[in-house]
């Protein structure tokens, strides 16, 4: 990895304009070290080597005194650095016992590079303080020494942490904390893991009142809302952002598809533009794509240029092993997925290539700024639409990364299943007060709007189960003593501290190649897809093509099948919905007169659509109806992202059948909702009625895999089911059974109880994303026009050719059958 | 939809709950009740999982016991998660099972879990044969004409599993009946030396339904 600050040969050779007119030259800099309170042992340490500390590194240490701080610097701007500094500055002075420092990443592998980076300066300054670092790989030896010994920095993960404060002796060792840094602050915030974090420090700043908290980030669209999450009264530093990315949209000779996804269409300008740099990170939405784009890149790719493909599916020895040869500089590509978002140094990344359309603008920005960062230079980036209307997608994008706006969709109150955990591990640590643990939980930004009944309520769920028809009065998990809740059985904890942690995995079987030795790990693939596969069936896995032999014990046993084209491609990966920012933007340009700025192709495509029809705008809902191929079609552009879309083509299907329409199917994507059956829609108005929708969603909701899978994750933070280690699944299986078990009886017994409204909830804001559907209902208002066309519109074709399609199991399938029962009878003269 | 099949000379049903039927002596077999598993799971200081399983397997076999019309039931052990569970039961629950017993030739087999004496109406015995028919909790290799249960079978199929029964011309092995109970799959080498080649897996669901039984892909132990 670079070093995390910058060499002052580097920013004085003028790279970064902005940044070199407020970066010291040389001779000023032993002015600025004296204004800091800067060691001496470091600033000569720093001086010897010609560096100099930028703006904001000075801004960290004049304000190391304020309670919060956030700091937003781009990648490479040194910014850990100026999270540690004030930490140096006070540790080289008087380095007192203990620990000092708290250091939390997202990654593990993160705190690694910083253990190794931060021990540089500390050790070429001669400074007496240690830096260690803690996460599930440390051995146990060492985290035992920690936990009596402590360092006087640590770093660590959110999870680490969690299982610390769940130890009696968590006070003693916090008690002395002075402060704590949160790396990538803004992709923590994003997820549970940011819900647990912020309690965790809630409970910090109990054991050491004084304790100053930092947040560090790159990417933020909204810095007070990120500040507030941090903490109540946060200073906001902003660094100066460096100059704006060169990114283009890829020109190429052949025009994209009218629909699906990859952009193999595109592969020979991409490899034209990998020879003409020295390194270039393809980035792919999906495993599944980025697996198909890999495999046809390689048969394309005839001067065998050293590519290689990285993802979070693959063996941990594959990716280690891709990331080495990355770091010597042996790759000129990597065709990457998520897996590269954040973290680690790249070296010489100097373009990222998008494939597909980056769905949401701050991904997109994170992703540019791998190029290049090690220079005060613009990251230079392509974006490849894999289809024709992922033209304009891409458009919007570029559009938004220009006007520097982000998205990013508000998280709502912190989820009740994190709190429930976190009383469970307050309780590990040893007796509370409910009052007290209270007003610190809503000490906590995405906890402020807790009510006290809320919270008795998950407490009572950790203490009782919270069941309604019956209790379990004798074997309560915590009990009320003196006022003072605690755990029963003090030897619980052990189990609880197993359970801790907010991140659900899916469950997972490794692949291998089948041979006597044992044979090579490929990667992992989900326990679900494993289950669909029968003996022959070929997919794509590392890029290569490999075919099911068998299961044996919890291993995929493959072959590899070169040359053949795979039955199926990998897994689903996450599908991402476009943000609301971005499809409003795609609006706009719909509405615009004329498109100069889009390709021809493009271009005329609208323009026919706007003659035969017209095209989609904010203010309203447009519906197409037309029928094809002797089946009647409608088309809903309601511009609310894939999984509202899917969400909706349920509810009014639904609605449809009971209208007696015979819909047969749907196809949603993130723009629109194509629907066929038998019959045409001709009221719009009833299949759009809020009421009825949610009335829809209620009772579909009941038995649907989606809410089963959210209970799952749900019910294994709140501590309802122990996640299923590796091991135990091997011994006893017969022992473990399903969640669904569980959610069907809590379902028929319970239907009031707390967890299914977890689960509701989580679900509603999560896969089913019925806000988007109400948000797009409360835009149009009444505003919903019908138009009734003779054919299909260029607009709805693309439609026609995205796969996934849901069948709608209802009359139109029996009004088939029957009259292909009476063709036959009839055919053979019974009728 | 049960499936109706010859083991042993005798006519045998299959019901979709997992339980089997014998309708000349009207006797219904089940296995693995695994009575009061919550409970002793919140005993043992685990989680606390909704402690309804109990009224849900009772209501099971209630509604098995109503449409057979059965005299005599046979529980194949691991009836109650361990000793201390019959105890536990709700009241309400125990009743409900005393109604159940009440005039009904009632046979509770020794399990693994329940291996201890059950202070509960009904004979207690470790096998008991009926015709050419033996019942015992876990299967013997060497016996034939055998009914078990012990194993939890299941087995997968069009994506998601399913509880099954195991069915050969020498022995049949019950699915779990309880609501809590997992399984094992029906490739997991401890059913090798017990199911002969050929052997059947019925699925419970719906319909019961009938596939060979699915085997380890490769046979060289």
């Amino acid at each position: 990895m670079a070093p995390d600050y910058a060499p002052a040969r580097r920013a004085s050779s003028g790279i970064r304009a902005s940044a070199a007119a407020s970066v010291a030259p040389c001779d000023d800099a032993h002015y600025l070290c004296r204004m800091t309170p800067l060691p001496p042992a470091l600033s000569d340490w720093f001086a010897a080597r010609g560096w100099t500390l930028h703006p904001h590194q000075h801004d960290m240490l004049a304000r190391a005194a304020d309670p919060a701080t956030l700091l937003i610097a781009p990648t490479g701007g040194g910014k850990t650095l100026a999270g540690f500094l004030p930490s140096l500055a006070e540790l080289a002075v008087a380095p007192p016992r203990g620990l000092h420092t708290l250091y939390i990443s997202p990654l593990k592998a993160l705190t690694a590079d910083i253990r190794r980076n931060l021990r540089t300066p500390v050790e070429g300054a001669g400074l007496p303080i240690r830096i260690e670092d803690r996460t599930g790989d440390t051995t146990y030896t060492q985290r035992r020494k920690q936990r009596a010994d402590p360092p006087h920095i640590l770093l660590t993960t959110p999870e680490s942490l969690a299982l610390l404060l769940s130890y009696e002796d968590a006070p003693r060792m916090f008690s002395g904390l002075q402060r704590v840094i949160i790396d990538e602050i803004h992709a923590l915030a994003e997820s549970k893991r940011g819900d647990q974090l912020v309690l965790l420090l809630a409970r910090l700043q109990t054991l050491s009142p004084g304790l100053r908290r930092v947040g560090l980030s790159a990417t933020v669209e909204d810095p007070p809302a990120l500040a507030r999450f941090l903490a109540p009264n946060t200073t906001i530093l902003q660094a100066d952002p460096g100059p704006d990315p060169d990114i283009t949209m890829l020109d190429t000779d052949i025009p994209p598809p009218w629909a699906g996804g990859g952009g193999r269409y595109a592969i020979p300008a991409i490899l034209h533009e990998v020879k003409r740099h020295q390194t270039t990170l393809i980035f792919h939405n999906t495993r599944a794509q980025a697996e198909l784009f890999f495999h046809d890149l390689w048969l394309q790719n005839e001067d065998s240029l050293p590519i290689a493909i990285h993802h979070g599916s693959l063996s941990r020895e594959q990716r280690e092993r891709v990331e080495g040869a990355m770091v010597a500089g042996q790759l000129r590509a990597i065709v990457c997925t998520g897996s590269l978002d954040l973290g680690i140094d790249w070296g010489d990344v100097d373009l990222v290539v998008q494939v597909g359309a980056p769905k949401n603008v701050k991904r997109l920005v994170q992703r540019i700024g791998r190029a290049n960062h090690r220079y005060n230079a613009p990251s230079k980036a392509l974006l490849v639409p894999a289809n024709r209307f992922e033209v304009v997608e891409c458009m919007a994008a570029l559009d938004a990364v220009r006007a520097h706006t982000l998205d990013g969709e508000p998280r709502g109150p912190g989820p009740r299943d994190v709190l429930c955990q976190h009383i469970l591990l307050t309780a590990c640590a040893g007796s509370f007060h409910a009052d007290a643990l209270f007003a610190e939980v809503i000490t906590a930004g995405p906890y402020a709007t807790v009510t006290r009944p809320e919270f008795d309520a998950a407490l009572d769920f950790v203490a009782t189960g919270g069941y309604a028809l019956r209790a379990y009065d004798r074997w309560q998990r915590l009990k009320q003593t003196n006022g003072q809740w605690h755990l029963r059985d003090p030897r619980t904890a052990a189990i609880i501290r197993q359970n801790l942690g907010t991140i659900i995995d899916t469950e997972t079987l490794k692949v291998r190649l089948k041979n006597r030795f044992g044979g090579t790990p490929l990667g992992e693939v989900e326990e679900d897809f494993a289950a669909t596969l029968t003996k022959g069936d070929t997919f794509l896995i590392g890029g290569e093509v490999v075919r099911y032999e068998g299961l044996n014990e919890l291993t995929v046993e493959v072959t590899r099948s070169p040359g053949r084209d795979p039955k199926v491609a990998v897994f689903n990966g996450t599908k991402f919905a476009t943000s609301t920012l971005l499809t409003q933007r795609i609006l706009q340009i719909f509405g615009q007169d004329r498109w100069p700025d889009l390709p021809a192709h493009t271009a005329q495509w609208l323009s026919l659509q706007r003659e035969v029809s017209r095209l989609p705008d904010a203010q309203s809902l447009l519906l197409e109806s037309f029928p094809h191929d002797g089946r009647e079609h409608l088309v809903i552009y309601g511009f609310a992202g894939r999984n509202a879309q899917q969400t909706l083509g349920l509810l009014v299907t639904k609605t449809m059948e009971e209208q007696g329409l015979a819909p047969l199917g749907f196809v949603a994507t993130d723009y629109a909702t194509l629907i066929w059956g038998l019959d045409p829609v001709t009221d719009p108005a009833p299949l759009f009625d809020l009421d009825r929708l949610k009335a829809g969603l209620e009772t579909w909701l009941a038995g649907n895999a989606v809410m089963k899978r959210t209970f799952r994750a749900s019910a294994i933070i709140a501590g309802l089911i122990e996640r299923s280690h590796q091991g135990r699944r091997k011994s006893g299986r017969q022992a473990t059974f399903s969640s669904d078990i569980l959610y069907d009886t809590l379902r028929k017994y319970d239907p009031g109880h707390q967890l299914l409204q977890i689960t509701r909830d989580e679900a509603m804001r999560g896969l089913i994303d019925f806000s988007r559907i109400e948000e797009m209902l409360a835009r149009i208002g009444p505003n919903i026009e019908l138009r009734r066309l003779p054919r299909i519109t260029p607009l709805a074709a693309p439609l026609f050719l995205e796969p996934g399609k849901t069948p709608v199991h209802g009359q139109g399938r029996e009004r088939l059958a029957e009259s292909a029962a009476i063709r036959l009878m009839q055919a053979a003269g019974l009728a | 939809m049960h499936h109706s099949f010859v083991f042993s000379g005798e006519t045998l049903h299959a019901l979709p709950s997992g339980a089997l039927f014998w309708p000349d002596q009207r006797l219904l077999v089940v296995s693995d009740l695994h009575l009061g598993k919550s409970e002793r799971l919140a005993r043992r200081g685990g989680s606390l999982l909704p402690p309804y399983e109990t009224r849900e397997t009772l209501s099971r076999l209630d509604h098995d016991l109503d449409q057979t019309h059965a005299t005599r039931v046979i529980c194949l052990g691991d009836s109650f998660d361990d000793a201390a569970a019959l105890s536990g039961l709700e009241e309400q629950d125990r009743l409900w099972l005393l109604r159940l017993i009440a005039g009904r030739d009632w046979t509770w087999i020794t399990g693994n879990h329940d291996a201890g004496p059950l202070d509960i109406a009904g004979s207690h015995r470790e096998t008991c044969r009926i015709g050419t028919l033996t019942f015992r909790h876990i299967a013997e290799a060497t016996d034939t004409a055998e009914v078990s249960g012990h194993y939890h079978p299941k087995a997968r199929l069009a994506g998601r599993a399913w509880r099954c029964f195991l069915v050969d011309p020498r022995r049949i092995i019950l699915p779990a009946f309880g609501a809590y109970t997992g399984g094992l799959w029906c490739d997991d080498p401890a059913f090798a030396p017990l199911m002969a080649p050929g052997a059947l897996a019925i699925l419970c669901g719906q319909t019961a339904r009938v596939i060979p039984m699915p085997r380890a892909s490769t046979i060289a132990r």
